[in-house]
């Protein structure tokens, strides 16, 4: 019973600055970073996504990933990836970096499943910074 | 098997549509460029270019092409190089209606794929008629094209020129009005007066697939009447049919 996290952002490095951050606290969730046009620029690929998709999926006791993205068209691009991938997946509505540190939180609890990791990380929202 | 030669054949008339849209994209790159400019981040010229070229490239490098393989085949390109919105919006939305044309393509099955295909840019989207976008050009081509061929009951050409018409009006009604999506909708009052590159992009394909067509059946361009019914009227049809389309009445009312 595992739920994996796909981080997909326009550049590559943000998108593995997030993981390295969501990481620290995530135990042995699997977490995939995605990002960039694939040709060293910014923008998002949904093939690359949906490899990431199928990595952090894992084996068949997966409970399936959430993705969290960042800006417009790589929202559309995970969605595309979603429908072609064999994977059970949904996008969280929730600010990336935030998202990704209280997604992967909550994916160490034993109990955890889709909805509820997709409903930590969207709580994400609702953060206060100051 | 008769059905396969069939089936190739038709493969190859598509690939050779897709080839014509890939050499008129580059034609016009500088227009679509201008265009975006305007309102958006000037690379709209620049990235469907090179993303038909790299597709057309990818449909003709395939042997023995089907119509659903060609489809999918230049929609996995446009994904992938086109970038930005364009790319899953023109690209993703076609491997998806490309399993449409699974049993080859007929007056149904092209029905069938071209409103799969704008339901999937309208979802993916998430724009309706009125937005300035693309779904500006392709509602009432899709809707002209169907009522022309299942209730008007014409012979494809007509129907698919019928569609560039209302294509064509469709393209000309996101000049007056505001960007509500992408980067144009950050202007506000200020997209008033420009005309949407993908919308624009859009009948660039649809005049393309006409032209192509008229070649395959060595016939002139059909001309159409002016007056052709387009948003409304199409609209009006679906609920006649009672199709269970939640987007029609939005549909005319953002037409009206």
């Amino acid at each position: 019973m595992t739920v994996g996290l796909v981080v997909v952002s326009h550049s590559e490095r943000a998108a593995e600055g997030i993981v390295e951050i969501a990481a620290e606290m995530a135990g042995e969730t699997r977490i995939e970073a995605v990002g960039g046009d694939g040709r060293g620029g910014i923008g998002t690929v949904p093939d690359e996504i949906e490899g990431a998709l199928a990595a952090a999926a894992g084996d068949e006791d997966g409970d399936g990933v959430v993705v969290l993205v960042d800006l417009g068209s790589a929202v559309m691009n995970a969605e595309v990836a979603i429908d072609l991938a064999d994977v059970d997946a949904v996008i969280a509505d929730a600010p990336v970096l935030e998202g990704a540190v209280n997604a992967a939180v909550a994916a160490t609890d034993p109990n955890a499943t889709l909805e509820s990791v997709r409903e930590q990380a969207e709580a994400a929202a609702e953060i206060s910074k100051v | 098997m008769s059905e396969e030669n069939a089936a190739s054949g038709e493969g190859e008339a598509v690939v050779v549509a897709v080839e014509a849209v890939a050499e008129r994209i580059e034609a016009e790159r500088d227009r679509l460029t201008d265009l975006d400019s305007a309102i958006g981040d000037a690379d709209h010229g620049g990235n469907m270019a090179r993303g038909w070229a790299e597709a057309a490239e990818a449909a003709s490098d395939l042997e023995d092409p089907d119509p659903e393989t060609v489809a999918k085949t230049v929609g996995k390109t446009l994904m992938s190089e086109v970038g930005g919105a364009s790319g899953p919006l023109f690209g993703g939305s076609l491997v998806f209606a490309g399993a449409e044309l699974a049993d080859g393509v007929t007056p149904e099955t092209a029905v069938a794929f071209a409103e799969t295909y704008l339901e999937k840019v309208q979802d993916r989207g998430d724009a309706r008629i009125g937005d300035a976008t693309m779904v500006d050009a392709l509602t009432p081509a899709v809707h002209t094209f169907k009522k022309s061929i299942e209730v008007d009951d014409l012979p494809p050409l007509e129907a698919l020129a019928k569609a560039v018409d209302a294509a064509e009006r469709g393209v000309a009604f996101t000049v007056p009005i505001r960007a509500r999506k992408g980067r144009a909708s950050y202007l506000g009052w200020r997209s008033v007066g420009h005309q949407d590159p993908g919308a624009t992009s859009a009948l660039f394909i649809l005049e393309e697939l006409l032209r192509v067509a008229a070649d395959r059946l060595d016939r002139e361009i059909p001309e159409v009447d002016a007056t052709s019914p387009t948003i409304p009227d199409d609209a009006e049809a679906d609920d006649a049919e009672a199709d269970g389309d939640d987007g029609t009445d939005a549909d005319a009312e953002g037409a009206a």
